[in-house]
Parts: C-alpha cells; structure tokens; sequence
C-alpha cells in the first residue's frame, strides 16, 4: 500500500483521486436518484402514479433510461458542425459536474492519523469557481444550438444563452452581500462563519431587555438566510434561471421550441444534456444551503459524529430539490420579455441596492444581523412599492407593438 | 493556498471528460447505424426543412446586445468580489470609493434603461 502512495506522489495525490472518484460516483447516483423522485414527485402532484417497473418503486427508471439512451442510434442531421455537434454535449455536463467540487457535504472525518476534509477542494476563491463553471456551461448550450444547423436547435441556444448570462449577472450580484458578511470566497470558510446562534449578534449588546429576548433564540443557528434573505431570494430565483428549468425552461419550450438547444440530439448525446441538467440542480440546491442555510451544520447528537454532517447537507439540499420540483408542477413558464424584464430591471438593479446597503450596515466589519433583518423588510417592501401597478407583476397587459416613428 | 489544491479539480476534469467521452466512444461502436435521408434532415415539424447552412448565423439582433450589456454589468461583479472579501479591511473608504463606483454605474444603467435599451418586447 505505501508503496502505491508513494508511487503516485504521497498523500496528497492519493486523496486527491479518492475524493474525486467519490465524489464523481455519489453525484452520477445522485442524479440517478434525483431524476426517479422528480418523475415520482411530478406524478404525485398530477395525480399519476408514475414510474413503478423497474426496482421497487421504480427507483431504477433512470438507469433503464439511461441504458436504453445508450444503445439508441445517436444520428445528426447533414447540416450540422459535425465536431462542435459531437462535443457540445461534453462542453455542457463537464462544468456543471466541476462546479460540485467547491461544495462542502461534511466536516471532516480522520482516517487513521489522516484528516479528510470532507470537500472535493476547498479553493481560496470557491465562489469564482462556482461562478466561472457557470460560465462555461453556457458553452455547452450555445454550441449544440448553433451546431445543429436547424431552427430550432439555434433558436434555443440563443435564448440560453441570453437567459443564462442575464440571470448569472443577478447570481454573481447576490453572492457579493454573503462574501462580504463571511469576508472569504471560501465555502469552507462561508460555512464555518455560519456556525454558532444568531443571540450572539452584537446588535444587541447592552441593551439589557433585547440581550435577554435574544437569548431565548439562542436555539436558532446563525444562518444567512435570516439577515441575507432578499440575497437569497435573488439568488435562488437566478439560479433556478440559470439552470434553465421550469418557469425558466425556455431555452426547451417545449409547445414553441420543440426541444430547444437539445432537439436534434439523440441517443446518449442526449443523456449527457440531461445528466447535465439534473447535475446543476443539485449544485445550485448544495450551494443554497452552502450559503444560506448553513451548508452541513445541524445538531450532532455522539452517535457517529461524522456522519450527521453529512445527514444534514443530504437532508437539506433534498429539500431544494424538492423545491425545483414543485415549482416546476406548479408555475407556468415565463414569457420571454418578462423574463428579460425580471432579470435585468429588477433583480439586477434589488442586487446592487441591497450589496451597499449589506456594505452600509458592515461599516464596522461586524455583521450586524439585526439591523440587517430590519433593512432586508424594508428593501421588498420598497421593491414591491416600485412593482406596484406595473402591468407586467400583475401579468394585466401584454406589450403592445409600439407605432413606428422616427428617431426620438 | 497552493496549486496542490487544484489538482483534485484536474482530476475530476479528467475523469468527468474521459467519462463523457468513453461513453460516446462506446455508444458509437454498440448502437446501429442505418442513415436515411428523412434522419439527416433538420427536424422542423415534419414539413420539409427549409434550413441551409447560411441560418446559422441569422439570429434576432437583440441577443446581441444582451451580450453587449452582459459583459459590462459581469465586469463590475468581478469588481465587486475583491471588494467584498477585503471590505473588513478597507471599512469607510472602501465604502465611498464603491459608493462612486456603483453610483456611475448606475447612471449608465438609467441611460441603457431610459434609451430602451433593456426592453425586449416594443
């Protein structure tokens, strides 16, 4: 054995490949797991049984699916880019696969005299990386839509693309509050500043009647999600965008669009889309509860301490996946221009307000989550006073083809 | 910080791009190959397709100025993140100084608005 690791270049390369293996397996099974529920849940909700052949409860439909992808005819039409058409579908899962190496599932578990942290690789600029792998998914989509060399296809990519950079602008802006709470880009780090209770908030120091009331919500952990919640709301509302599901999924509209970027693809080209997909689900679930709720924190009662951690982060992102699940039973999908107006005149702009007003209330570079709370009920209510009487949140008016004049 | 805490993200480049490949790669060789001219068409509904190589890059111009904007507005969140990581540091003066930056920003936000530049639908 330790002739292996030092072959390989000691300990650091070894874990390295476990923890990749690892991690690239459980997230493979994850989605495999994700996908049945979607279909199971969905069902549910529609008053359907869904699928219930294979395994018990049909929990291995995704793996018959996915075998019966692979021995499918995978064929492209004669007009398509035949190598950009081969790799789109790559350039499109890798990224959303690497995105999940900056999540923490746990804290960290000791091997013998080793000390595993429980993160793929905890980088000092964690949530760049996240942000950049985002990024690059865009690639994937464009790609496969321009390469087709069918209307459709290309239609789709474009609306991706357009969708996905406008709301990846709203995303980036409504990690920066968090990043500058946490004052890292680490996950680890962003986590870890999580810990602890909210009556530990120095807002109420000294003030004998509110220290006391605070510590009556000393069960309550000190998550982000209570002095940063108008940041996630941006946050999640951006990143159900950025993965282009329902009432996002235009980019697949499937009653205008066919299938969108991914209609002429077939057979397993088709599955890695889907694999994709499902992937950056569960990224932006992981990275909500990395950011808002705590990430692996939870009570750890001493029976197997390591893995309550672990319990708590499965627990809580299935709980998000859950969420893009119901939201995809319940909204009806976005007209286009709505969506534009969504994410560039109102979340954009909710973005920036409430970065100063985090920085304003950070003045002293302590987190002053009190003040906060008060400040965040504050800005949705200025928000929903400017989105009052505005025919588009109403969904009263469609826009109307304005008379053509000359230059204004 | 070092570069050894990449090389888990090189490996799982490796892995998840030699995963994706191989299962092209053996999907290649196991699934049938029966190329008829209704297959290699482009699909649009069923009627005869009217696309041609030129299409390709025939898209509504509108994109491209998302585009456009987009790139502005993703400079500035790339500003932003250093700010906000070394904010502890900077206290006051980091705050005017992002103050300023995002005032002017927001002045040529209100123009690209005012100019109808953010409207999709006329």
């Amino acid at each position: 054995m330790n002739a292996i690791v030092d072959f390989l270049g000691g300990d650091i390369v070894v874990t390295a490949i476990v923890k990749t293996v690892v991690a690239f397996a459980a997230l493979l099974l994850t989605t495999l797991i994700v996908v049945w529920a979607e279909r199971k849940v969905i069902a549910d909700m529609q008053a359907r049984i869904g699928p219930n052949r294979w395994g018990p409860y049909g929990i291995l439909q995704t793996l018959a699916d996915g075998i019966k992808l692979f021995f499918k005819e995978d064929f492209r039409p004669r007009t398509a880019d035949k190598w950009t058409f081969a790799l789109a579908p790559v350039l499109a899962m890798v990224p959303s696969l690497l995105a999940f190496a900056i999540v923490p599932i746990g804290d960290h578990i000791t091997i013998g005299d080793r000390r595993i942290d429980l993160i793929v690789a905890d980088l000092n600029i964690g949530i760049l990386y996240f942000l950049a792998m985002g990024s690059i998914g865009v690639y994937g989509v464009v790609l496969a839509g321009w390469a087709s060399g069918s209307k459709y296809p290309l239609l789709g990519g474009i609306r991706a693309s357009a969708q996905m950079i406008s709301y990846e602008i709203a995303l980036g802006l409504s990690l920066v509050p968090v990043v500058l709470a946490a004052g890292s880009l680490s996950t680890v780090d962003i986590v870890a500043a999580q810990a602890g209770s909210v009556s530990n908030v120095s807002f109420f120091n000294g003030v004998p009647v509110l220290e006391q009331i605070a510590e009556l919500f000393s069960f309550v952990p000190n998550w982000y999600i209570w002095s940063q919640w108008p940041a996630f709301f941006i946050f999640l509302i951006a990143g159900i965008a950025e993965t282009n599901r329902a009432p996002f999924d235009l980019p697949e509209a499937e009653t205008e669009l066919i299938a969108g970027f991914h209609t002429e693809y077939s057979g397993i080209r088709f599955a890695l889309f889907f694999l994709g997909e499902y992937v950056h689900v569960v990224i932006i679930s992981a990275m909500a509860v990395t950011l808002f709720f705590g990430g692996w924190g939870g009570p750890k009662p001493d029976f197997l301490p390591w893995i309550w951690p672990i319990g708590w982060f499965v627990f809580k992102t299935g709980l998000f996946v859950y969420l893009f699940v119901w939201l995809r039973a319940t909204m009806p999908r976005l007209r286009y221009d709505r969506l534009m107006w969504l994410g560039w005149k109102r979340l954009i702009p909710a973005s920036l307000v409430w970065i100063m007003v985090t920085a304003v209330v950070n003045t002293e570079g302590v987190s002053r989550n009190a003040r906060l709370v008060v400040f965040g009920i504050l800005f949705v209510i200025v928000l929903f006073w400017l989105g009052k009487g505005d025919p588009r949140l109403t969904g009263a008016v469609t826009p109307q083809r304005r008379r053509v004049h000359g230059p204004s | 910080m070092s570069l050894p805490d990449y090389l888990p993200i090189l490996f799982l480049i490796i892995l998840s791009t030699v995963f994706a490949l191989a299962s092209m790669l053996a999907a290649s060789k196991l699934t049938p190959k029966r190329v008829t001219e209704a297959k290699s068409q482009p699909y649009e509904s069923g009627i005869v397709p009217e696309t041609g190589l030129d299409d390709r890059e025939r898209f509504p111009v509108k994109f491209y100025l998302v585009a456009m904007l987009f790139i502005i507005f993703d400079i500035e969140t790339v500003f932003l993140y250093p700010w906000a990581v070394a904010y502890g540091d900077l206290a006051l003066f980091g705050l005017y100084e992002m103050l300023v930056f995002v005032g002017i920003l927001l002045v040529a936000y209100a123009y690209v608005w005012k100019r109808g530049g953010l409207e999709w639908a006329e």
